[in-house]
């Protein structure tokens, strides 16, 4: 069907009006060009959002005391909940698939180091957290809080990127000493906040060290633990009920009261994070694709204004012996030929454009804080389905002017001067 | 060549207009002939169902003794690829290409290679006296030039019949009459049936034999012992 010399024909008749054909093939390169962008953002935005979430293994479970709002057996509501051994001690032994688990209990303070201060919050944790929370520590920047940090409730603490940065400035914190309320601790590790969602994170110290200092009495401000098989919100949603139950029989309240304990599950918020850029991402292929569609029916505008003007040409190619379907095929394979070069190059723009972005966040990344995107770019799935979609609408955008070319008759379309 | 049994053509724009009327007429190969007649006497509608580039409602026309009827399109086109060559009053050429590959276009639909098609097409250029014009655009030659250039295209396929419509019509008496010699000359070395559709008596009597039509039948037939071309 496609040979080299219907080729030479489409040239030829693209030569005669390179201008026209130049707009009309910008509209398609600007169409897919916006595509590819859109499309681009919208990956690096989603690329960011689940970085930004993966500063928690995907499956944490939080529990937060709070207060009743209900009565139960007798007890009036307004009764403070406070969460200790016992819970951990349910969450250990009789909730299974229990991965890592960490109380913790917390308080905010001055911590110094020489001169320098600054006001943060200290966390008590145990080992396990830093796999919860995905606390990284770079290597040459110290270790986490261990077993033996635990047994011996040493006084060590895991500071992070901002407070070295205030307390330290270019010194090497590793084995210095800070003090926060008159007791010293000594510095272990420097974690990284990078791509930790929180802007407010705080230091960690060994979480027995913390019962002793902070003196609470052995109630723990949150329990933070990880569970195996529980991914979709329907399980959370059991999984949750179940363990609102079981807490709910220690510290007798009702299970069905919301507001004495607080259980936030990031499977079930990744799951919606999940939801709603699903949502996000088919509304930007809508903007694109409308995009793209006017420019498509730009080209079948056009092809149907350059069959009009060349009704003459196609009378007199039919009356020396050209076949209906050599018109329609001449017409068509010109629509193909405008969509796909110009959208081509809409595809090499708009790559180009997203990759040079992805390259420059990646470059002045300054490693404080999320960024709102991430690695903005098309995969090459995508640009091959454009590709093909290019075709099929130069098709399309052929295919009305073909057909009104294919019925020029040619004694009239001669005879028209 | 061609037979023609009563042939009957009526259009229908609004009010039906019945332009041919029973039309007989014979072509005997190699023939060198005009139809003449005044303008809506139904000349052009003729030449056009000749040229298979139109349809007819009753008759019958056989063109190398294939009847003619109701022909796919495609078939149409390919019988007027290979049979028919066209010369027309206003030329016909393709404005964006030069003059090579209007007469070649021809070929390129037959699916000839384009190496031996534009070698074809020097040589029919060549043979009109226009070789040296073969780079140049229609815009940039004379009339005569480009009826020369349309001729050359009608002959490519090497048809068996011409069908030439008021072939100097857009032309000066000067050049009308070399280009009524070149065809001639076509009829006489190629034995290629030439039939001219004309409303001029110079014209006409450059050739063999005259169909006159009138108000779509045919009038009177003239042999023309001594055909001259005196323009």
């Amino acid at each position: 069907m496609f040979d080299f010399d219907s080729f030479r024909e489409i040239i030829s008749t693209i030569k005669k009006n390179k201008l026209r054909t130049f707009l009309t093939g910008l509209a398609v390169t600007w169409g897919i060009f916006m595509l590819i962008v859109l499309l681009g953002f919208a990956n690096g935005f989603r690329n960011a959002t689940m970085t930004n979430f993966s500063d928690r293994a995907n499956n944490t479970i939080s529990v937060n005391p709070g207060w009743t709002s209900m009565p139960y057996h007798g007890t009036p509501s307004n009764k403070e909940i406070k969460l200790d051994y016992r819970d951990y001690d349910l969450i250990r032994s009789k909730i299974t698939n229990v991965e890592y688990l960490s109380p913790q209990i917390s308080k905010s303070g001055t911590i110094a180091y020489e001169k320098q201060f600054g006001s943060w919050r200290m966390t008590g944790v145990s080992p396990d957290f830093a796999s919860i929370m995905n606390v990284k520590i770079q290597e040459g920047s110290g270790r986490f809080i261990n077993e033996i940090d635990m047994k011996d409730m040493r006084k060590v603490i895991v500071i992070n990127s901002d407070m070295k940065k205030v307390l330290f400035k270019d010194e090497n914190p590793i084995g210095k000493y800070v003090i926060s309320n008159k007791i010293v601790y000594q510095v272990i590790g420097v974690y990284d906040r990078k791509n930790q969602f929180n802007n407010d994170l705080p230091a960690y110290v060994p979480f027995s060290t913390a019962q002793l200092i902070f003196k609470q009495g052995g109630n723990f401000d949150r329990i933070s633990f990880t569970v195996k098989g529980v991914n979709t919100e329907e399980a959370s949603e059991t999984f949750e009920k179940t363990l609102r139950k079981k807490i709910a029989a220690i510290h007798r309240f009702d299970p069905e009261d919301m507001s004495a304990i607080y259980v936030r599950n990031t499977a079930k918020d990744s799951a919606q994070t999940a939801k709603i850029l699903n949502i996000i991402n088919l509304f930007i292929l809508i903007i694109g694709a409308a995009s793209l569609v006017a420019g498509i029916v730009g080209v079948g505008n056009i092809m149907l204004i350059t069959v009009k003007e060349r009704t003459r040409e196609i009378g007199i190619r039919k009356a020396i012996g050209a076949s209906s379907g050599s018109i329609l095929r001449l017409i068509i394979t010109e629509a193909i030929f405008i969509t796909t070069a110009a959208g081509y190059v809409g595809i090499v723009l708009g790559t180009a454009i997203t990759g040079a972005i992805g390259f420059l966040i990646e470059a002045n990344a300054t490693g404080d804080g999320p960024s709102m995107l991430k690695d903005p770019t098309v995969d090459l799935f995508t640009v091959v389905i454009a590709t093909l979609a290019l075709i099929l609408c130069g098709v399309g955008a052929g295919l009305i002017p073909a057909l009104k070319a294919t019925r020029v008759s040619p004694i009239e379309a001669m005879r028209a001067e | 060549m061609i037979k023609i049994r009563n042939l009957n053509k009526t259009y229908n724009n609004g009010s039906p207009l019945h332009v041919l009327k029973g039309i007989n007429m014979d072509v005997e190969d190699g023939e060198f002939l005009s139809i003449m007649g005044a303008s809506g006497s139904g000349k052009s509608t003729l030449l056009n169902i000749l040229g298979i580039l139109d349809t007819y409602d009753t008759g019958e026309y056989y063109l190398d003794n294939l009847l003619i009827n109701k022909l796919s399109e495609n078939k149409a086109a390919e019988i007027r690829n290979r049979k028919i060559g066209f010369i027309f009053q206003s030329f016909n050429l393709i404005s964006f290409k030069n003059a090579l590959e209007n007469v070649a276009l021809p070929l390129y639909y037959q699916g000839v290679s384009r190496k031996k098609r534009n070698i074809l097409a020097m040589e029919y250029l060549d043979k009109m006296g226009i070789a040296s014009h073969a780079e140049h655009l229609p815009n940039e030659l004379s009339g005569g030039q480009k009826q020369r250039v349309a001729i050359a295209r009608a002959l490519i396929a090497r048809p068996q019949i011409i069908l030439a419509d008021e072939p100097t019509g857009a032309l000066d008496s000067k050049t009308s009459g070399e280009v009524m010699q070149l065809l001639r000359q076509i009829n006489t070395d190629d034995k290629i049936t030439m039939l001219i559709v004309t409303h001029e008596q110079a014209v006409s009597e450059a050739t063999d034999r005259i169909i006159h039509i009138k108000d779509g039948l045919i009038g009177s037939i003239t042999i023309n012992e001594s055909p001259t071309i005196a323009l």
